[in-house]
């Protein structure tokens, strides 16, 4: 614990220097937008890593957490700052609703993935169809910099946020790692009938770890919001933020702890390297996760982290095969 | 009170895009019949299908029909390859592997699309894309009575192969009981791949069937594949005749509704089914779980 | 302390329990017998709360407990192992057992703490930090039982911990469900192996085809002609008697 405490506080301490130190802006950019994954990363892992629940539809809760921040601003005049709590909670309560739903009625495996994916897609039609959300059109956040407004000019800004939100969601995920709760849900991945019997509530678990998952989705949906000032059903609800989500932390490593931050770096890398190779070409860089994703799952199913930890492990001689 | 000369022709549309719905879904619940696995690569292999559809007839003049024995014995072989090369070797025996495995294709093939063939909507043009046939209560279109029809014919051809031929027979006995299929000396590797491309040429046909009156673009699979996952559990996951009513039920459920709510709303009303299904209905399901 | 008035249980149209009626008495070892497919485990799982009984009552503690769920049952002191072993495969035995450890220690280090003295109790001591996936049979049903004890159970349920052990791990396995009944637990247990029965259990029931067919002591048990049949079929008891005066069961 103390040891993973260090590693969160130098990894912080030396993305914090990344402003100062990096001079292109297009890389001081590539930093955020991967720390920006990493977080939808780590909100899936929460709930797929730790807790063996597949989600091919968090875009539910990105999305919720960004309209509801977005709407809450433009509509209603609310401070984004006091708007980004409320999107964390509209979205773990879409999450608590979803896992509610799912779990009572005993879903699992790929009818969960189902289901959430479903889930997304009505949300998505509900986007376009209602005028709150500016239907198909988008919803435009007015331009008005400054920090008490969440947007920053320099974007510096805008890099220490996510920042803190991935932080946040490592502090967090390293409480999961040493509390009961985390004991729980990572029992109830393992085998749901053997934790019933050791007096797990496995319902209240499951619905704990979406809840938070979705919350943490909600807060990088609000972050989306602020930065770009636009969204549009297909950004918020639309597939690809669900895929991004469950790739990044299944590449790094799913159910560790730096595992989704490994892996969205890893993802954006090899990102960055197909348009290198083929220039800036729409699709071509998701393809290629598609293949990495077929790749991990063939050749590497604990991901980079977990690779790299029994590798390690084997160098120095702990002998404890994973 | 509605008007009959309103409802009656968005019965009969309905009817005739459920049937094509019928025949996606009956690929997708044959694979999970036999393979007890949830093919997220449908929805692209259809796109696929599409796309190859538009090419035979932008680039070589075949029509979307005449295209279908090169077309459906192709996407055959490709399901069959599909399942043996990647699928089956990436599964590790994990339902969660496979699981993300079709996934990945699934966004292979789709982002190729995208990046091959931009996103534009395309469609094709045919000498009776807008002739009607009047059936006395309505005028329908000639290219959704004709896959209608062919819809029908592809489900009862599949059902003879199913029910009439050994292979049918062995796909029948591995979806019952792997180990003893494999006692009596049943090659279960080939037939699961067998079972995967029949699964997919059944989408081969369906995309023959559809071009005449839809358009195909690389995203254009995902209208399909959740529709094609609600008839499957509507229907009852793993059956055949399930797929046929669920397909027939959703269509017309589908142009009701948007009768009703309106184009885009009107997609609501499935996946709603479809949620409801899988949660207050799952008889299909518990034998999966198990 | 547990008492079980008319429970059946019924699978399509078996029944695999047939209105079974018995009791456990705090602090005693109490065996229940019966040939394969009597219908033991079933009544294991409907008395924890995994199956719901199609009638009757399950009293524990002067409650009853019919169709609660198996983790309320647990947190009131019933906690059972499984037949078929269920470790947390991709865990360490000591974060297997902290699981249970967890459920009356809310905080991490005294869960891990309790979990290890409960794994050196029960003879898993140098196994701690071994992936429970890894374990041999032996060790996957030490720790079932580890597990279970780590909740703080007044009465333990095992179904066959004992199966597929060697003599030597038999003995071993023996002498900790003393320990733990020493310390206070009562508890219930699932045998094939008649010599752990006879050392460790003061009472026995014999079940068979989902009916209780006799209860007592082991050795009244194993002269019980009704038990001698239950096993070898109709007639065995006479035919027994006659060549040898007396009958047991190896
Ligand atoms: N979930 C189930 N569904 C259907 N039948 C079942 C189920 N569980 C048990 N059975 C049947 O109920 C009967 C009793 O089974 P049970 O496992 O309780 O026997 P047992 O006494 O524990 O046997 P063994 O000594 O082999 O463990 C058997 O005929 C078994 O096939
Ligand atoms: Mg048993």
């Amino acid at each position: 614990m103390r040891r993973q405490l260090l590693a969160i506080v130098a990894f912080l301490a030396a993305m914090a220097l990344v402003p100062h130190l990096v001079g292109s802006e297009f890389w001081r950019n590539w930093v955020m937008m991967a720390l920006f994954y990493a977080l939808l990363g780590q909100a899936w892992n929460i709930l797929g890593g730790y807790g063996g629940q597949f989600s091919f539809g968090h875009a539910a809760f990105f999305g919720t957490g960004a309209y509801c921040s977005a709407i809450l601003h433009v509509h209603y005049g609310v401070n984004p700052w006091i708007a980004l709590p409320a999107a964390g909670m509209a979205a773990g309560l879409v999450g608590a609703f979803i896992g509610f739903l799912s779990f009572r009625y005993g879903l699992r495996g790929s009818y969960f993935a189902l289901v959430t994916l479903a889930f997304a897609e009505v949300l998505r039609i509900l986007a376009n169809t209602v005028p709150i959300t500016g239907k198909g059109v988008g919803l435009l956040i007015p331009l008005d910099p400054g920090a008490a407004n969440m947007q920053f000019a320099d974007r510096t800004g805008y890099f220490y946020l996510i920042l803190a939100f991935v932080g946040l969601a490592l502090l967090l995920t390293l409480w999961l790692e040493h509390s009961r709760f985390g004991a729980r849900l990572v029992a109830v991945r393992e085998n749901e009938d053997a934790a019933r019997a050791l007096g797990v509530d496995v319902f209240r678990t499951k619905l704990a770890a979406i809840t938070l998952s979705g919350a943490l989705a909600g807060l990088g949906g609000s972050y989306y919001a602020q930065l770009f000032l636009y969204l549009d059903p297909g950004i918020a609800y639309g597939p690809a933020i669900s895929v991004e989500a469950l790739l990044v932390p299944i590449v790094g490593g799913m159910g560790t702890l730096f595992g989704p931050l490994l892996g969205s770096f890893a993802l954006h890398g090899v990102s960055e390297l197909a348009k290198l190779a083929f220039g800036e070409a729409a699709g071509l860089d998701l393809a290629l996760y598609g293949v990495l994703l077929v790749l991990m799952v063939m050749f590497m199913p604990n991901g980079l982290f977990g690779m790299g930890r029994t590798t390690l492990a084997r160098l120095l001689g702990g002998g404890r095969d994973a | 009170m509605v008007e009959f000369q309103i409802l009656l022709p968005a019965i009969l549309n309905g009817l005739t895009t459920g049937a094509v719905y019928a025949l996606i879904a009956l690929g997708l619940t044959l694979i999970y019949g036999v393979l007890h696995i949830i093919n997220f690569a449908h929805g692209s292999l259809l796109m696929l299908a599409m796309y190859a559809v538009f090419f035979l007839h932008a680039g070589l003049g075949i029509d979307p029909y005449l295209a279908l024995p090169v077309v459906v014995p192709g996407f055959f072989a490709l399901g069959y390859l599909l399942q043996r090369g990647v699928i089956a070797r990436a599964s590790h025996g994990r339902d969660e592997n496979i699981l993300l495995v079709t996934l990945g294709v699934s966004i292979v093939i789709e982002n190729l699309a995208r990046y091959f063939w931009r996103s534009d909507t395309r469609t094709i043009e045919t000498p009776y894309s807008f002739e009607t046939v009047d059936l006395g209560v309505a005028f329908i279109a000639v290219p959704k009575v004709v896959a209608f029809a062919g819809a029908l014919l592809v489900t009862l051809a599949l059902w003879w192969v199913m029910s009439r031929t050994d292979l049918g027979r062995a796909i029948r006995a591995l979806a019952k009981e792997r180990q003893g299929a494999r006692l009596v000396g049943i090659d279960v590797d080939h037939i699961f791949a067998m079972s995967f491309g029949i699964g997919t040429a059944c989408v081969a046909a369906a995309a023959c069937l559809l071009l005449p009156s839809f358009y195909v673009s690389p995203g254009v699979g995902h209208t399909f594949v959740l529709i094609a996952f609600t008839v499957v559990v509507l229907g009852g996951m793993g059956s055949f005749a399930g797929a046929l009513i669920g397909g027939l039920i959703i269509g017309v459920t589908e142009s009701l509704c948007g009768l009703y709510l309106g184009e885009s709303l009107g997609q609501i009303g499935i996946f709603l089914i479809f949620i409801a299904i899988l949660l207050f209905r799952p008889t299909g399901l518990l034998g999966h779980r198990a | 302390m547990l008492e079980v008035e008319g429970v059946s249980k019924s699978f399509g149209g078996l029944r695999a329990v047939a209105d079974v009626t018995m009791r456990v008495e705090e602090g005693s070892i109490t065996a229940l017998i019966g040939p394969n497919g009597a219908g033991k485990t079933t009544l294991f799982a409907t008395i924890s709360g995994f199956l719901r009984p199609d009638a009757g009552r399950v009293r524990f503690l002067g409650r009853d407990i019919a169709g609660l769920p198996p983790e309320r049952i647990c947190r009131l002191g019933l906690a059972r192992t499984f037949q078929i072993v269920q470790p947390f495969a991709g865990l360490s035995v000591r974060e297997n057992i902290a699981v249970g450890a967890h459920l009356h220690r809310p905080g991490r280090a005294q869960a891990l703490a309790h979990a290890e003295l409960i794994g050196r109790q029960i003879g898993m001591g140098r196994m701690l930090d071994q992936p429970a996936g890894a374990l041999t049979i032996a060790g996957r049903k030490r720790l079932e039982l580890a597990r279970a004890l780590a909740t703080d159970p007044k009465l333990l349920l095992l179904d066959e911990v004992m199966a597929g052990l060697n003599p030597t791990e038999i003995e071993e396995i023996v002498t900790v469900v003393r320990r733990i009944r020493l310390a206070g637990v009562t508890i219930l247990l699932i045998e094939h192996v008649m010599q752990a029965v006879v050392s460790l259990a003061e009472t026995t029931w014999v079940l068979s085809d989902g009916v209780l067919i006799a209860r007592g002591s082991p050795a009244e048990i194993a002269a019980d002609p009704k038990v001698v049949e239950a096993y070898l079929g109709r007639g065995a008891a006479a035919r027994l008697a006659g060549r040898e005066g007396g009958a047991a069961r190896a």
